[in-house]
Formats: structure tokens, C-alpha cells, sequence
């Protein structure tokens, strides 16, 4: 437990992604594989279920400390995480212990669940008496499963490749699906026969940059393949040795959430890899990106979540053909090698939309203009067509690596915003958990305000202790962790689209909503109106 | 009969002996508890202070202040009071000022902590009927651990930052908390650095009999001065700006009872902090609090809505006293503001990169007076 908590304790006091790094790699080259095992599974997001409920962790910690409920409810309060909470508050410990991490985990923590409750508390306080408080808050949090420091699955790859010598896309295929964090499972991930992954292995994503100037700066618009700019999960489907593979740009493996691609992959040759979108889409159309959420986030896939939620690879680019690497072939090359694959026959004519090889397949269509104002016509359409603007490549581009100024550039459309009033606030997570950071904001209608979006991003740190502070100041009801507050604080809010929705109660709801800035400016009798809201919806104006 | 001493527009007055304590505005005649700039302020008449503060005090409010001192425990009549001032432990020259008048006995305690600090007088608790004591860190999730845990952790930090080739800047409060961490810090491991505005309140300390640590100016030291391995100390104000990049590669840490706090260290983006205040822990209030063995207590600056309660529940008489010492709700407290608005304007100005520059905003620094 000393050994993962000073783990702990570095990775939460720096914010330098090579630091995390290190910091896990040292520890992976020196741990006992069965510890390593479960820090990985710790780490990489993976909980045990709550093990005590919550109240009684409270319960206890209260008949430690001698607490009253509201004085620890005003800690709580100030703290804003409960693992953290507990461990501030509890007396200091009499005793001191080393045991090894897989220990606390498999042979005290995880038998608290089926202990009756007298037990429990009385094994929660030995346990606690044993630690120090960064040891007590890393127990607190594996009891209640909110294991969050700030490190993602990438970088916990990147660690375990530098301990281990294993490149990154091994590590990666060795994390994904259903393992147990076993003394085998980890000493697997450092196994140098890297064969088991071959086959799964991704090309590096090449990303777009935004286009800050008229497209015109571009040169000549011939040399230009433009298309629309989708709005879903960009994928590479990867088919060899009779296997599939389908990675997201977070380079996390999401095979499992897309059954009817896999299924339909089974058609395409071995060694073959494209890039695309994977769209939410039914009859011809995208569906809005939330029902696409869905397939990403719901535990388990039912049969009618499928049906509800069907979808399509809108493919733009192929990487490998025939097992060949064809990245540094130009991009007009590439695409009619896709065509060819994916709507075979449909070359002599003008690339087609329309899948031949598997209607799930699609091939991004190329749009047919001459001239720059053409192209910025087509691009008032993306609204109505669901889409995020336009995308440019260069004709005869290689597909490059990781983000790169000069051969791919997306020209979104511009957000929508409005002006709203901060109505309700909640506490912020992580290094905001003791400020409310949280908001809900609401637009006029019939003389009240309906809220109607929530964002968290987009205030600098001395706005957002000013408007904890009024907050603060100004809370008219408790709810939980929820403060109704004085409604008087106008902003605009920018947000990327719209659409009806009957599960909220202003029949809206607004994508991706952040603060553009703070109105000081503006009375709150000024903020915008619902019927303003929702004249937005099928394409309205946007500023 | 009006109370022997309440709160008015100016600050906390005592009638019967005619004097202020640590008002907010200018007063004839103003008794000071100690030199943070939210207690000891410019511009009254007359101050009467504790002897061992008397330097700091005119460091603080200028050459031509009239300042009288008195020794700790001597008594003197003011009108139809009798006071004196008594050691609260909280930094060098810190008072309660207690106030006599017919037997009745009031202990205003200012800013107070009861773990040793050898750089000032320690806590000695004031028998009293009414106690005023502050709040700032008035929750029970404040616990302060031992100078050696403290100082063993300060020291490991330094250490792996001089193996690693980095710069440890350790940001405190100017006055009374760089001097005690100063005294405490191991001086084996490398040179010692300061910034301008520590380094001219030790000298006051120096000169007031407190011993310290050799240390060096940090801008007196000739242009490409290597600081990798050394600890440089300096105000939270320093924190951000030009003046911080001669030190690089840096690992920053910051020493403030705050810093208990995950979320309240992570949101200013601090690699390290040290939980260290000059300020009681909750438990710390509690015991000065018996130990006055009064039965009144008023609340000041800090969590006081919370003490009050909890003190009422214990059947104390306790409420709160409104003041404009500063230390209110949550993080916005002087600690953190004072510190924030001086990082703001000196990150408004920008300078170009230079020693000359980076003495411009030491100065700058040092006119917005850090207060805690
Ligand atoms: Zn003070
Ligand atoms: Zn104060």
C-alpha cells in the first residue's frame, strides 16, 4: 500500500503528462506483478463495486472523529469528495503496517461487502488505524470506487510500454476486453513475443487543423478534395488474419460496442484498413450524436438499443490495401482505391455515396464544386445536413501523422450561442471538487427561466472563485449537492446544435454547450427566450 | 453598562479605555496585535505594541509612525482600563491584547496557534471572561502535523528537486511563515536563496534578535547564477511571474494551512503544498478556547458561523463579531487573496526577460502587502 500510495501521491502532484509517465514506469519496473496488475486495473479505470455504502463509511467516520452530523456535513462540504473527507477527518492512526497492495485489495477490502455490518466497522476502523491520510484516501477510494487521478488509459499504456520495452499498440490490444488482474495477466503485458498483437496493430491517426483564413489562401480549389466534415467517432476498421479490429482516436479498441460492423467486416479482404466515421444513421440520414453516446457508454447492448440505434461507417481513407501500407500513396489515389473496394464498378461514374460491398460501408462523398464560393455555399448547408462543416484535403497528400499544419484543414461552421442566466450550481470533481463550478443555465420563458443547458468549461480561475464566491453568497435552496441560486449572473453560452427533445423540460436540448464569456454587462432581463432557443433548431441563423 | 469592547466602523473599540484594537481605519490611539497587514494598518496617531514586534511593526507602517512598546505581561492604564499584552505564538511580536476593567476581563487574541514556532514567543493562554478568537481554519478536517513531520517532508521534497537538477521554490508568507520555515529547513542540503520581500522582513528579524539562517538575495547574486539543488524562498505573489523563469527547471511548492486540501492545492496548479499555517488547527481553537476558561466567546474572521455553533452545542455563550479582519468563507481568504492580486497585476505587466526587470517586480511585490 506505501508503494502505490507514493504512486498516488506523484501522479497527483504534477499536471506534466511525461512526470505521470515516468512516475508510473518506475513503478511498474518495480513492483510485484500481482500489485502491478492491480494498479493497472486501479488506474485504467476499472472498479470493484462499492464495497461499504457510503452512509455507514460516514456513520463510522463520525463516531471516530466525535462529529455531529452537520459538522460533518460542513467538512463534506468543503472538502467535496467524500474519500477525502474521511480521511481528513479521522484521529490520527496508532499503528503503522506495509501490507502489499494486492492484499489490501483481495484479501481485506474486497470481503468487507459480504461482512455483516458490526464486522464491517470494526474492520474499517483496524484498517484505518494502520495508515496515514494519502494511505486512508487511497483506501477510501477503492471502497467507493471513484478512482480518479487523472490519468488516462493512454497513459498508463505509455508507462507499461516504457517499463516493459513492449511498443504501445501490444500494450494497448493486451488491455482491452474482459481480464483479471492476475500475477499471469501482468506479466503477460510485458511479454516481448509481440505476435498476439500484430494483427490489431493501428496506423497513428493524421489530423486536420482548423482553418483560421478564407479558403481561397489555400491556392487553386483543383487541388483540393473537399468533403463534409462528419460528426461521430473517428474510426479505423482494421481486417487481417481473418480478424477485426476497430480503434477510436483515443487509440482505445471499441470492437465490442459496433457487433454489426464487425459483421459486416467479415467481407472485406484480410489487410485492409480504413478510416472513417462511425455515424448513428437511418435512412440516408445521420442521427443526432447523443443517440450515438449511447453505443459508446450503455454497459451492455441490447438487441433493441441495435435496432434503435443503427449505424454506418462513412469511410474517407484507406491505409492499408491488400496488406500493403498505401499511406504515402497521394490521397486521390487512396480514395479510389476505397471507392473501388467499398462500391466496386462505381469508378466510371462520379464516386458514389451509395454502398455496394455492405450498406453499412459508405465513402464519404466528394463535393463537386469549381470554386471557392461554391464550396462556401455547400458549407451553409451542414446545419440541415448534420454535418460540421467541411473538410479539405490536398489532392496529392500522403496520410501523415498526428496533427500537422498544410494538407488537411477542417472548415467548421460557426457555433451557435445565446445568452443565459446561472440558475442552479454544483460542485466541480477533481481539482475543483471544493468549488461550485458546475452550472445550469436558464433562457426566458413566460416570464420565468427554464434551464436548458449545462456547462462546466470556458471561465478563467479568477471568474470561476468570483462566481463560487456569489454563488456562495446567494444560494436560495439546498438540494443535495445542488444550489439553486439568486438568478442575477447572465452568459453567453456557445454550443454546437440543437435539436427537440421531449426529456427536457424546456423540450430542447443543446450539444456541447460551454461558456463563450461571462455578460457582465448584461441585466438578466436581457438574457435570450426559449422561442429564440428554438428557432435555432432545422438550421437557424447562427452568429 | 455598553460592553467593555465592540465593533464599530473603524474597528474593535474599547470606551472605557478610549483605544482601538487593529482598526481598519485611522484612530487616535490604536492597540496592534501583530504586523499582518489586515492587523496593523497605516495612518492612526499613536500604537502601542509588544516589545519583540516593535521593529516589525515599523517596518510594516513607516519610519515616522509613533510606535510605543511594552514588554509581554506588563501592565499600563489606559483611562479606566488596565492592559497588557501576552505571546499568541503566531509570529514574531504577536500579541492578545488583554483589557481589565473592574475585575472584568477581556482577551482579544488576534492571530494565534499553539504549536512551537522558534522564531517567536509561544501561545501563553489569558485567564478571560470574553474571548475573541479567530476562525480561519475553524473546521475539524484542519489538522496540522508535527514540525518534524512537517519539516521531514519539506526537506525529502528539497532533496529529490536537487537530485532531479530542479530549483525549489518554496512559496510563504513573507512575514513570520518564511522565517519559521527558514529555521526549520535542513541547511546541509544546499545553498539557501530569498526574494527581495523575505529577505528584508529577515533582516528585521535578525535584527530583532532572531536567529536565522544564512541566506543571499537571489537578485544580489551576479547574471547567470545557477539555482538547481538550492531552495529559493519567496511570497505566493512570485508565483507565475518573469521573475520565477531564472529559476528553472523549478518544482514550486507552496506553504499554507490550505493546502490540506486536495482540490484547493490542485486548482492553482501547484506541484507541491505543504499544510503549515501560523493559524490554529480545529482542535488547537478548541483547547485555547478551555484553556481562556471564559464564558463568552466571540467569533471572528475564518469558518465563525461553524465554531459558533459547535461552541454553542458544547453550552458555551458564543456569536460572532463582525470585523474586516480578513480570512472569510472557504478559500477566498487574505492568504489567498492578497496572494492573488498581486500575482494578477504583476502577470498585467509585462517585462521583458532580465535581472533588472526581475527586480522591478520584486518591488512591485513588495508594495501590495501580504496579509494572512
Ligand atoms: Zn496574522
Ligand atoms: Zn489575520
Amino acid at each position: 500500500m506505501k508503494h502505490f500510495t507514493r504512486l498516488f501521491v506523484a501522479l497527483d502532484e504534477t499536471t506534466k503528462t511525461t512526470e505521470k509517465v515516468n512516475a508510473m514506469s518506475e513503478y511498474f519496473s518495480t513492483c510485484t506483478p500481482t500489485d502491478g496488475a492491480w494498479t493497472v486495473y486501479l488506474l485504467t479505470g476499472r472498479k470493484l463495486r462499492q464495497l461499504v455504502p457510503t452512509a455507514r463509511l460516514a456513520e463510522c467516520v463520525k463516531e471516530q472523529a466525535g462529529l455531529s452530523d452537520w459538522l460533518f456535513a460542513e467538512s463534506y462540504d468543503a472538502v467535496g469528495d467524500l474519500a477525502e473527507t474521511i480521511a481528513l477527518l479521522l484521529p490520527p492512526p496508532t499503528n503503522n503496517s506495509d501490507v502489499p497492495l494486492r492484499e489490501w485489495v483481495e484479501d481485506r477490502l474486497m470481503p468487507l461487502r459480504s461482512k455483516p455490518e458490526a464486522e464491517q466497522k470494526e474492520l474499517l476502523v483496524k484498517y484505518w488505524n494502520e495508515l496515514s491520510t494519502s494511505e486512508r484516501l487511497v483506501m477510501n477510494k477503492i471502497i467507493t470506487g471513484s478512482f480518479r487521478i487523472g490519468v488516462s488509459q493512454l497513459l498508463v499504456v505509455k508507462a507499461l510500454s516504457k517499463a516493459s520495452g513492449v511498443d504501445e499498440p501490444t500494450i494497448a490490444h493486451r488491455l482491452m476486453g474482459d481480464w483479471s488482474p492476475t500475477e499471469e495477466f501482468f506479466t503477460g503485458l510485458f511479454s516481448s513475443d509481440t505476435q498476439d498483437a500484430d494483427a490489431s496493430r493501428p496506423y497513428p491517426f493524421y489530423l486536420a487543423y482548423p482553418l483560421e483564413q478564407e479558403p481561397d489562401a489555400l491556392g487553386e480549389i483543383a487541388d483540393w478534395l473537399a468533403e463534409w466534415k462528419w460528426d461521430g467517432i473517428r474510426s479505423q476498421l482494421i481486417r487481417r488474419e481473418g480478424k477485426t479490429f476497430i480503434w477510436s482516436r483515443g487509440e482505445e479498441l471499441i470492437s465490442e460496442r459496433f457487433p454489426e460492423l464487425m459483421e459486416a467486416a467479415e467481407q472485406l479482404p484480410d489487410g485492409t484498413v480504413i478510416d472513417g466515421e462511425i455515424l448513428a444513421w437511418a435512412e440516408g440520414e445521420v442521427l443526432p450524436f447523443n443517440l450515438l453516446q449511447k453505443r459508446i457508454t450503455r454497459k451492455s447492448l441490447s438487441k433493441k438499443l441495435l435496432q434503435e440505434i443503427p449505424v454506418a461507417l462513412m469511410a474517407y481513407d484507406i491505409l492499408e490495401h491488400n496488406g500493403i501500407d498505401v499511406r504515402i500513396q497521394p490521397m486521390n489515389e487512396r480514395r479510389k482505391m476505397l471507392v473501388q473496394l467499398l462500391t466496386p464498378g462505381a469508378l466510371d461514374a462520379a464516386p458514389s455515396c451509395r454502398g455496394q460491398l455492405n450498406s453499412i460501408f459508405r465513402v464519404s462523398p466528394s463535393l463537386m464544386v469549381s470554386t471557392w464560393d461554391e464550396l462556401a455555399e455547400s458549407r451553409k448547408n451542414s446545419r440541415e445536413l448534420k454535418v460540421e462543416g467541411i473538410m479539405l484535403k490536398r489532392a496529392d497528400s500522403a496520410y501523415g501523422v498526428g496533427r500537422r499544419k498544410g494538407d488537411w484543414w477542417k472548415w467548421k461552421v460557426n457555433p451557435f450561442s445565446i445568452d443565459a442566466v446561472l440558475i442552479y450550481a454544483q460542485r466541480g470533481h477533481g481539482k475543483r471538487a471544493s468549488l461550485y463550478t458546475d452550472y445550469t443555465f436558464g433562457v426566458w420563458h413566460d416570464g420565468k427561466l427554464v434551464p436548458v443547458a449545462k456547462a462546466y468549461s470556458g471561465l478563467d480561475d479568477a471568474e470561476i472563485r468570483q462566481v463560487d464566491a456569489f454563488i456562495r453568497q446567494n444560494t436560495l435552496e439546498k438540494f443535495g449537492p445542488v444550489r439553486t441560486v439568486k438568478p442575477e449572473l447572465v452568459f453567453e453560452i456557445a454550443f454546437e446544435g440543437i435539436q427537440h427533445s421531449p426529456r427536457h423540460k424546456s423540450g430542447v436540448a443543446v450539444r456541447f454547450p460551454r461558456i463563450a464569456r461571462w455578460r457582465t454587462d448584461k441585466p438578466m432581463q436581457e438574457a435570450d427566450s426559449l422561442e429564440t432557443l428554438s428557432s435555432l433548431i432545422n438550421g437557424g441563423s447562427s452568429q | 453598562m455598553s460592553k467593555l469592547i465592540y465593533a464599530t466602523d473603524k474597528g474593535l473599540y474599547c470606551e472605557a479605555g478610549d483605544f482601538y484594537i487593529d482598526p481598519w481605519r485611522p484612530v487616535e490611539r490604536a492597540l496592534v496585535t501583530h504586523a499582518h497587514s489586515d492587523h496593523a494598518r497605516w495612518g492612526s496617531n499613536k500604537y502601542l505594541c509588544a516589545e519583540p514586534g516593535a521593529k516589525v511593526l515599523r517596518h510594516r507602517i513607516g519610519q515616522d509612525a509613533q510606535i510605543e512598546a511594552i514588554p509581554y505581561g506588563q501592565k499600563l492604564t489606559l483611562n479606566d482600563t488596565t492592559i497588557s499584552f501576552h505571546p499568541a505564538g503566531h509570529i514574531l511580536g504577536s500579541s492578545q491584547i488583554r483589557v481589565e476593567r473592574n475585575g472584568e476581563v477581556w482577551a482579544v487574541s488576534g492571530d494565534y496557534k499553539l504549536d512551537p514556532d522558534p522564531t517567536c514567543a509561544p501561545y501563553e493562554p489569558v485567564r478571560c471572561h470574553t474571548f475573541i478568537t479567530e476562525s480561519t481554519f475553524g473546521l475539524p478536517i484542519y489538522a496540522w502535523q508535527s514540525n518534524d513531520e512537517l519539516f521531514t517532508d519539506i526537506n525529502a521534497w528539497w532533496e529529490k528537486n536537487k537530485r532531479d537538477g530542479k530549483t525549489s521554490l518554496l512559496l510563504a508568507y513573507a512575514l513570520g511563515k518564511a522565517q519559521r520555515l527558514l529555521k526549520g529547513v535542513d541547511t546541509s542540503i544546499g545553498p539557501i536563496y530569498t526574494h527581495g520581500t523575505v529577505e528584508s522582513l529577515n533582516q528585521v528579524y535578525l535584527s530583532s534578535g532572531v536567529t536565522l539562517p544564512e541566506t543571499a538575495r537571489l537578485s544580489s547574486m551576479p547574471r547567470g547564477t545557477k539555482f538547481a539543488g538550492a531552495l529559493v524562498l519567496a511570497p505566493p505573489s512570485a508565483y507565475g511571474t518573469p521573475w520565477q523563469r531564472q529559476l528553472n527547471p523549478v518544482s514550486a511548492a507552496f506553504a499554507s494551512g490550505w493546502m490540506r486540501v486536495r482540490g484547493i492545492r490542485r486548482r492553482r496548479s501547484l506541484d507541491k503544498g505543504f499544510p503549515v499555517s501560523d493559524h490554529c488547527d480545529w482542535q488547537s481553537l478548541l483547547k485555547a478556547i478551555h484553556l481562556t476558561g471564559a464564558e463568552n466567546i466571540l467569533v471572528t474572521h475564518g469558518y465563525s458561523q461553524i465554531l459558533v455553533r459547535y461552541l454553542q452545542d458544547q453550552g458555551l455563550n458564543a456569536g460572532t463579531l463582525s470585523t474586516q479582519y480578513e480570512g472569510e468563507e472557504e478559500t477566498s481568504t487574505a492568504e489567498e487573496t492578497s496572494s492573488d492580486a498581486v500575482s494578477k497585476s504583476a502577470e498585467e505587466t509585462t517585462f521583458a526577460d532580465g535581472r533588472d526587470s526581475a527586480d522591478e517586480i520584486e518591488s512591485a511585490a513588495d508594495k501590495v502587502e501580504v496579509q494572512e
